[in-house]
């Protein structure tokens, strides 16, 4: 059966390691719906989190695979365990003045915020889990988004683990 | 051989001559740094790009340097080398063109696991990136296909990532690793110290095995009313030999060996089914259908082995030995999982193991398959079949030559016609199916074994992609004894047309490539014609005899095809059986 599945993996901060990973899932024909890399908590190791999907055979084979690369130190299965998963958008909405209260009702609704006010248009960040700026990119559509940016999960199991 | 005649001092000797800290070059570390590792031979060809480490080589006499025709040439030679010796294989070549034409050899030795230590030069680390004259990004070119590799971005870097290289390279699942060395780094100076010790955090492969899983191993045996064992590569690979000769002789277990397991397990024991698969034998096929307990140690199940993945080994518990866990379960799903190294699996195993004692009946049902249906072909007064030219090749050489094959007919029927009994003694591509490996690459087997015949099986096609490499045995007199058989067609391309495609041969003929004797002779090599019994076992003993190297073309049937043979989407069990049916 075919589910998502959240991965961190700690990797080497070396140049080519994205390259790596990512020609790994493609070569293979695993799939990445999203993928961040950013520093971790250790000075020359970055974290990726790479959100995919596939049967728990697939999952298993990508863990494996992964631990192949020599620049791989540890794999983490985020999504078997309670996680907290975050993702950033910013949103450009048509935000002519007389649309600019209810946009704003949506914002804070949603506890996200304006970042930008231009002459007919706004951005709005939102920050969130996929659900909650899937809901707000929903609620936005009907004013016009002219543009949208979104960076992918990050993500982290829950407690002292 | 000249090519052998540099001094090759012994390994102590060597570490105190060159592990003196000194401030030298990249390219003088490069060669220092490959002698600490123990390398006595290495195959390369010059360019822009490496010149500083050529230049490093001029009047170098601590190992050879085998100066091939071809960057590909000397990447199946290194293959070759390191097949049939176990020791890491080591081939140079210049940026650009000089590096992308390594591609299928480092293809070649990913897909069978031999490792080997890759150098290729770049262009200055200035000028990377800026497309610079024969520039080509070979560390993200051979990403896929290597199993690490290195750009050297600082000289003082270089001694750490040439002994990393090396125990990359040859621990765990073996495989190729590429160290990218751009211009000005093998120019740059830096004090030179010896690197021992290898920090690799994200590398720790596991070779002793999980006792508790041993012993399931162990328990499923005792239980098993139908058991086989499928031995592979990783078993030649990990030395395994002598170990599973003892579990076999204590468990008595009929064994089956893929074509990159040939000559771990004597072909001629009572036991061994001969090989699996396409083109394996009806005994192996059949046994292992109808098996009860499947024993795979270090083989990978390769579809050219399983056939029709869905049908593979119906009845069968799986038990899957292997040192890359990424193995197991890939294809088939495996009920005992047993990570590590072939040898230190069998070497526990071989502590409890006990004869299979319910596997009496299964036992005789084999020794009756294995009489019932051997390898055979239709010999024949008037044409010169291939298969009795391999028979007569194994008679001649007695069994105890190395062999190495290109791709395609010839291949099968040096598998199915030379029984292995010792390790690395057959060298093949088998993953990769790579034409143009063969003749290569048994360079690479004579420079690593002087003292063995070392016998070169190819087709009249394979033999034309990498045949420039003569010169290279011409001038060394390295005495490879090369075997042509020339069917004047791209035989397996042939036989699939014939049997799948309707008889619609498409682009398959080879008649007129040369006359092959007057090419041998063209590059000095000695060359002989055969296109009857008489004159083949004539000219292939005065081959043998000739103390250097030679080529023996011998004009077989053309339409002869390789059975039996498993049709592609079919399971292992539905074989064609050609002529024997």
């Amino acid at each position: 059966m075919n589910r998502k599945h959240t991965i961190a993996i700690l990797v080497n901060d070396q140049p080519g390691v994205l390259q790596r990973v990512s020609g790994l899932f493609g070569r293979r024909g695993f799939n990445i719906e999203s993928i961040t890399v950013g520093a971790s908590e250790e000075p020359g190791l970055s974290r990726m989190v790479i959100v995919t999907s596939g049967d728990d055979r697939t999952q298993e084979q990508i863990q494996k695979q992964l631990y192949k690369i020599i620049d791989v130190i540890k794999v983490i299965d985020v999504g078997s365990s309670p996680m907290v998963a975050r993702e950033l958008g910013l949103i450009k909405v048509n935000a002519e003045p007389a649309a600019r209260p209810e946009i704003l009702g949506i914002v804070e609704t949603f506890r996200a915020s304006v970042v930008d006010i231009g002459a007919n248009s706004m951005i709005v960040q939102v920050v969130g889990d996929p659900d909650k700026l899937d809901a707000m990119v929903e609620l936005l559509k009907p004013y016009g988004i002219r543009e949208m940016s979104r960076t992918g999960v990050t993500a982290m199991i829950r407690g002292s683990r | 051989m000249s090519a052998q005649s540099a001094t090759l001092k012994s390994k102590e000797e060597l570490i105190e001559k060159w592990s003196k800290p000194e401030v030298i070059t990249g390219s003088e570390m490069l060669l220092r740094s490959l002698l600490l590792e123990g390398v006595d031979c290495v195959f390369g060809y010059p360019g822009g790009a490496v010149l500083y480490i050529y230049d490093a080589m001029y009047g170098f006499s601590d190992f050879n340097h085998l100066l091939t025709r071809h960057e590909q040439g000397a990447i199946h030679a290194a293959d070759g080398y390191a097949r049939s010796t176990g020791k890491v294989g080591v081939c140079i070549a210049t940026s650009g063109p000089g590096a992308t034409n390594l591609v299928t050899g480092i293809a070649t030795a990913y897909m069978d696991s031999v490792p080997l230590v890759v150098i290729t030069g770049n262009v200055a680390t200035t000028l990377i990136g800026s497309d610079a004259f024969q520039e080509a990004d070979i560390v993200g070119i051979t990403m896929p296909i290597t199993k690490h590799s290195y750009l050297v971005r600082d000289v003082k870097d270089l001694p750490r990532i040439v002994h990393e290289a090396f125990h990359i390279a040859n621990t765990g699942r073996k495989g190729p690793v590429l160290i990218d060395i751009p211009k000005d780094v093998s120019a740059a100076k830096a004090l030179f110290e010896p690197v021992k010790e290898v920090h690799l955090r994200g590398y720790n492969p596991t070779v002793q095995p999980n006792r508790n899983q041993v012993e399931k191993m162990i328990r499923a045996i005792e239980q098993a009313e139908r058991p086989v064992l499928l031995v592979g590569g990783g078993a030649i690979y990990s030395g395994a030999h002598e170990e599973l000769f003892e579990f076999v002789t204590k468990t008595e277990i009929p064994i089956t060996t893929t074509l990159l397991g040939l000559g771990v397990f004597p072909t001629g024991h009572e036991l061994h089914m001969g090989f699996p698969g396409m083109h394996g034998t009806w005994t192996a096929n059949t046994a292992i259908q109808n098996a009860d307990l499947l024993i795979n140690i270090g083989a990978r199940f390769d579809d050219r082995v399983t056939g029709k993945l869905s049908g593979f080994a119906p009845q069968a518990k799986v038990v899957h030995v292997d040192i890359d866990p990424a193995e197991i379960g890939k294809n088939v799903p495996t009920e005992i999982p047993i990570v590590g190294d072939a040898k230190a699996v069998l070497q526990v195993a071989n502590t409890l193991a006990k004869r299979a004692d319910k596997a009496d009946a299964w036992r005789a049902q084999i020794r009756q398959w294995k009489e019932s249906k051997p390898f055979s072909y239709t010999d024949s007064d008037t044409e010169l079949k291939p298969q009795w030219v391999i028979s007569m090749i194994h008679e001649t050489t007695k069994g105890d030559a190395i062999v190495t094959t290109d791709v395609g007919q010839h291949q099968m029927w040096a598998a199915q016609f030379y029984p292995f009994n010792k390790p690395r003694s057959f060298v093949t591509s088998g993953g990769l199916g790579t034409m143009g490996f063969g003749f290569p690459s048994a360079i690479g087997a004579q420079m690593g074994n002087p003292d063995r015949t070392v016998v070169s099986i190819n087709g009249d096609g394979g033999m034309q992609m990498c045949a420039q490499e003569l010169a290279v045995c011409a001038i060394n007199n390295i005495p490879v004894k090369v075997a042509i058989l020339n069917n004047q067609v791209l035989g397996m391309v042939r036989q699939w047309q014939e049997l799948i495609y309707d008889n619609r041969y498409s682009h398959i003929d080879l008649a007129g490539s040369p006359d092959f004797v007057k090419l041998a002779e063209a590059y000095g090599v000695k060359g002989f014609r055969a296109t009857n019994k008489e004159e083949a076992r004539r000219a292939w003993e005065e081959a043998l005899k000739h103390p250097g190297p030679a080529v023996v073309e011998f004009v077989v049937r053309k339409e002869e095809n390789v059975f039996p043979m498993v049709p592609q989407g079919s399971t292992i069990d539905q074989m064609l059986m050609g002529d024997s049916e």
